[in-house]
């Protein structure tokens, strides 16, 4: 049972402060990462690594490149001009993850969430309309859902599971949690980044000016009254 | 989503050498948002973000050069144009949302395409989609007797009436902004108004680049001495959402008159519209509230609703009423 445990959560672990004993410091780890595949299925099975590999098979048939390239190691090129998938670094939470034969069509939500497992990041319309997606990219806060991963190597990208941990809250997430800043969460993660990244923007101090500065961020279940006081205790103390 | 091949221009040269039937990708807001609608297929992307085009210059002769690369939110911020070019600072503030603004850029917006949603019906071309002129040439227009409240009603063709969707591009047509280009033939500079094309009986031709052209920068020609401007923009909500009516007013107004001024406006027309019959109808006026309804009576005279639409004339007259009145008020 701790096994199985352990596996759910296994994309958590090198965020969690229980492992700053790794050998390495966090800002100088590196992890090598391939595409889940039928091939790759050794892994032990957990529901998200279940229901990815469901999706590589489902694209077997139609789109051939995504899964068979899952085992193949291609050198790194100079320069990313492969159709049939790239190998590119990317930096974050401060740690790079070298990704492996990355179809070009990755965004960079879907390759947050897919292949590096930091699943705090939602997808919602993937369409740049609702902001479910919000990441960081070099302190500005994106739709990560409106950008390709290979446009990307060399950018600092922050997601919500490196601006606070369970024990180690940003001050933007306790406040959603004192303010009670959601409902059913979908959509929190994105608002976090958003409010986060706004501190540092040359938005005015009215009620108004944050509800502008926040609309960008769609709430279905309508939490903005809990969101707005959230964000206005914290830039009241900032 | 189609694959592609994709390229990363380290430099201008690299760029421009590798456009032949590519498409640059700098912020992807609408590239890859049409991509994943399958509306663009494009087979090769040219990914401009290391291109050093993210500047913002005061030019000698007292103008603004801004690179194609410059993002909407750095340059809403931007102290100059908040001083000199206030219309553009509010345009782009009322357009879409800070993330967006985060990526979108100069060049990208001056190139934004249109959100009629036959156009961005991913399913059109199969029996029983929606035909689009603009994005597939000769397949009709399904907006002309469907659902056209969001249409334009100034510049549309009995082949297009898709609404031209920027609010930056409005600012800059009053702006008078010069745009700068370079290709295969070289480098030109192509005058605002020129740049977006009339839908005519060619919707899918939207602008005066050639193929392999890339937008390098948008030239502000030096501020109108002792002149105002403002951008408004009227929507169904309050935030992120396009202008079903909108309007950029310069204006200089000395002993009550008008004596310098230039409108456009936004959310109406096939391109971004300037309007030279309002501006003959104030231009040396009084600034009153009669010559203002005048020249919104002349802004709209040509305006050709639908179905759904009609509502826009009325929205657009009193939207640059309300316009002219802020950029003519005195202290």
């Amino acid at each position: 049972m701790a096994d199985s445990i352990d596996t759910r959560f296994r994309h958590l672990r090198s965020h969690t402060p229980e492992h700053s004993n790794h050998p390495l410091a966090p800002d100088q780890q590196s992890v090598e990462l391939e595409p889940i595949g039928l091939e790759s299925a050794h892994v032990r099975v957990s529901r998200r690594s279940f229901l990815s590999g469901i999706g590589a098979t489902g694209l077997l048939a139609s789109a051939a490149p995504l899964s068979t390239a899952a085992t193949v190691e291609e050198p790194a090129q100079e320069q990313t001009e492969a159709a049939g998938g790239s190998t590119i670094t990317l930096r974050v939470n401060g740690k790079d993850y070298t990704l492996k034969n990355l179809d070009p069509r990755a965004t960079l939500l879907d390759t947050l969430r897919e292949r590096i497992h930091l699943t705090g990041t939602k997808k919602g319309c993937d369409h740049g309309q609702c902001g479910a997606c919000t990441v960081h990219v070099n302190g500005r806060r994106v739709n990560s859902c409106l950008s390709f991963a290979l446009m990307h190597e060399g950018d600092e990208i922050t997601t919500i599971e490196g601006v606070g941990q369970p024990g180690n809250l940003h001050a933007m997430q306790a406040a959603f949690v004192e303010h009670d800043g959601y409902q059913c969460g979908y959509c929190t993660s994105g608002q976090i980044m958003s409010a986060v990244a706004l501190l540092k923007e040359p938005i005015g101090p009215s009620d108004d000016d944050v509800k502008q500065a926040m609309s960008g961020n769609i709430c279905r279940c309508g939490a903005y009254t809990n969101i707005l006081a959230a964000v206005k205790q914290v830039r009241s103390r900032a | 989503m189609e694959t592609f091949n994709y390229v990363k221009a380290p430099n201008l040269e690299k760029a421009l050498a590798s456009a032949n039937e590519a498409k640059f990708i700098a912020g992807g807001t609408t590239l890859v948002d049409l991509m994943k609608l399958h509306v663009e297929t494009p087979k090769t992307l040219v990914d401009i973000n290391l291109l050093p085009l993210d500047k913002i210059e005061k030019l000698p002769d007292g103008g603004l050069r801004i690179g194609a690369m410059v993002r909407n939110s750095d340059l809403a911020w931007n102290d100059e144009v908040k001083k000199s070019y206030p219309v553009l600072s509010e345009a782009l503030l009322s357009g879409a949302s800070p993330q967006l603004r985060n990526m979108a850029t100069t060049g990208g917006n001056l190139l934004q395409r249109t959100r009629c949603m036959y156009f961005r019906e991913p399913d059109a071309g199969t029996p029983g989609g929606y035909g689009c002129n603009k994005r597939t040439p000769g397949s009709g227009c399904a907006a002309m007797d469907g659902f056209n409240r969001i249409h334009a009603v100034l510049g549309t063709s009995d082949k297009c009436i898709a609404t031209h969707p920027s609010d930056m591009c409005v600012a800059m047509a009053a702006l008078e902004a010069v745009i700068h280009v370079e290709g295969p033939k070289g480098k030109r500079t192509i005058p605002f108004a020129d740049f977006h094309k009339l839908p005519g009986d060619t919707p899918h031709i939207e602008n005066a680049l050639e193929p392999g052209d890339l937008i390098t920068y948008v030239d502000l020609p030096k501020p109108v001495e002792g002149a105002k401007s403002t951008y408004l923009k009227l929507r169904d909500r309050a935030s992120y959402e396009f202008a079903l009516a909108s309007a950029a007013v310069v204006a200089r107004v000395e002993g009550g008159h008008i004596r310098y001024i230039r409108v456009a406006l936004g959310g109406v027309g096939t391109k971004p519209w300037r309007s030279r019959e309002a501006e003959a109808a104030l231009m040396g006026k009084s600034a009153t509230a009669t010559t203002f309804k005048a020249a919104a009576e002349a802004a709209l005279a040509k305006a050709k609703p639908h179905k759904d639409n009609a509502f826009k004339v009325e929205l657009a007259k009193r939207c640059l009423v309300r316009s002219l009145k802020t950029a003519t008020a005195t202290a």
